[in-house]
């Protein structure tokens, strides 16, 4: 089975270690995500693409407890077999805070200030019989 | 000098779930209400603004009011379209070009969580995909956070709730009329942790009109005029922490709500500790908690022991959300912020019945929050 990004431009894929792909402010510096034209920190209007780095901290978290609405929900909304998911920012040094969905679910195992690294995770099955993937933060072992 | 402006004329519909009645539909009551309740006719509207997220264009409703010419100008601004409605409303009268006119919101949403309209909030469909569209998500990692910060416990959001199911039962126009126990709460469904089904309010329907006049002329319309001080609305600057965002920046802002409030006060020339009750943005019990500190009325951390203590109770130091708030009375977007503006102009007249506030309040305060970060606060007295 095939694996297809749920979308292109947002993380490099296929990679060995794949990394978001975000915007640099060319006059003030500010990182943005995903990929944007103009600053919104300094106004100004030129960026330039950079990938974002893979590791960084928890900096706020929750669980998404029920199955959002589908669309624009891809994953299962099946209220017999979903699976509740986690959801945070991971604050990425020197860079940004990146809202991601989490590989941990587990209130007892999320911890504000833990390290994370981002893995890309399946998502669903399109109608090609594709795994759709997307990006998630995990807990660093 | 600019003309003062009163409130003269309030009108609701209830809200909750109406079947058979359209959202506008509910809209038009209010205005009916809201004219019986100063003793005017749809003639005699100078201006309307109007605006519904889900229910249609509130200019329409001229057609079953009444195709009397006048200025009705369509107000779109996510959770802040009623709030700026009375904005509109309120600079109108001010700048002195009408009299008299109307501020109507209104709104009928379909059931369970708020469906995300990505592309028209300016995301990519990966976004919702992903399964990161939900509001309840952010609202789950504010309060996450905040709680961390500033060592909130689940016992007061809980409380939150509980005080807002209380006023509700006995209020007659809120949706949730039903006690609800601290317990009860804690124990309902984990939607978004910390937050629980019952920490969480719903979309629902309702509608509110509010007439305002030149102050000096509020006597022909009302023996108890309520004077709006202040309307301000405000939307978010760079590193504040928003609904629907993929990303935030490292460095932090306030938010809006900090800046719309500092900004009423100023423009009514009073503070924090000047008001006698406010009606504060709680789609769902951590907001409420987050947005006591927000609007300047405790610092950061001490609501822990304001709400443990009662002390935002309608009987306590400084009643929050004396009718229920999102919380009882559901969330129809369009008419939501005005639902805060007419309870207190209830409190401030004395009408509030089995809610009434205690020692004759005098000043009244309200702010909303919503996507995609922006806040709208206005300041009452009589
Ligand atoms: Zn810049």
């Amino acid at each position: 089975m095939a694996q297809v990004p749920v979308t292109e431009g947002v993380f490099t894929w296929p990679s060995e270690s794949p990394q978001l792909i975000g915007s640099r402010c060319v006059t003030c510096g500010n990182h943005m995500f995903p990929v944007q034209q103009g600053c919104p920190k300094c106004t100004g209007a030129e960026t330039a693409e950079v990938l974002l780095g893979r590791r960084g901290t928890l900096w706020t978290w929750t669980v998404q407890g029920f199955p959002p609405k589908a669309p624009p929900y891809a994953g299962d909304v099946d209220p017999k077999t979903f699976k509740a998911f986690g959801v945070g920012y991971v604050e990425l040094p020197g860079q940004l805070k990146i809202e991601s969905r989490l590989t941990e679910a587990d209130p007892e195992k999320l911890k504000i200030g833990m390290e994370m690294e981002m893995v890309i995770v399946p998502l669903s099955t399109d109608a090609d019989g594709n795994e759709v993937v997307t990006f998630a933060f995990a807990p660093v072992a | 000098m600019t003309t003062e402006v009163a409130i003269v004329g309030i009108g609701m519909h209830e809200f909750g779930r109406t079947e058979g009645v359209s959202g506008m539909d509910q809209g038009v009551i209010a205005v009916r209400r809201a004219c019986a309740d100063a003793g005017v006719s749809w003639e005699d509207m100078q201006f309307a603004f109007g605006g519904s997220m889900a229910a249609g264009a509130a200019d329409t409703m001229v057609s079953l009011l009444g195709l009397t010419g006048l200025q009705f100008i369509n107000v779109a601004n996510g959770c802040a379209t009623g709030g700026s409605a009375l904005f509109s409303a309120y600079n109108t009268i001010r700048s002195g070009v009408f009299d008299l006119g109307i501020a109507v919101g209104f709104d009928k949403h379909e059931r369970g969580a708020f469906r995300v309209n990505t592309k028209g909030s300016g995301l990519g469909d990966w976004y919702g995909a992903s399964g990161l569209a939900l509001t309840t998500q952010f609202f789950g990692m504010k309060i996450n956070r905040y709680m961390h910060e500033y060592g909130i416990s689940q016992s007061t959001l809980a409380k939150v709730s509980e005080k807002a199911f209380r006023n509700g039962a006995i209020n007659p126009m809120a949706w949730r009329r039903k006690p609800i126990s601290e317990e009860e709460v804690l124990n309902s469904a984990m939607l978004s942790y910390p937050l629980t089904q019952y920490m969480f309010c719903s979309p629902g329907e309702g509608g509110v009109a509010l007439i305002l006049a030149r102050a000096d002329k509020a006597h022909l319309y009302t023996d108890k005029p309520i004077f709006l001080k202040a309307a301000v609305v405000r939307s978010r600057r760079f590193g504040s922490f928003e609904v629907l965002a993929p990303s935030i920046a490292l460095e932090h802002n306030a938010g809006p709500t900090v800046d719309a409030s500092k900004a009423a006060f100023e423009m009514a020339g009073m503070g924090p500790k000047d008001m006698d009750l406010a009606q504060l943005q709680d789609t769902e019990s951590g907001a409420e908690v987050m947005h006591m500190a927000e609007n300047g009325f405790c610092e950061h951390g001490e609501q822990e022991f304001m709400i443990q203590a009662g002390e935002t109770e309608i009987g306590g130091k400084f009643p929050v959300n004396t009718d229920g708030g999102c919380l009882a009375n559901g969330e129809p977007i369009g008419a939501s912020g005005l639902r805060q503006v007419y309870e207190n102009v209830l409190q401030l007249r004395g009408q509030a019945g089995a809610r009434q506030v205690p020692n004759d309040p005098k000043t009244a305060y309200t702010h909303v929050y919503g996507a995609p970060g922006i806040s709208g606060v206005t300041i009452l007295s009589r």
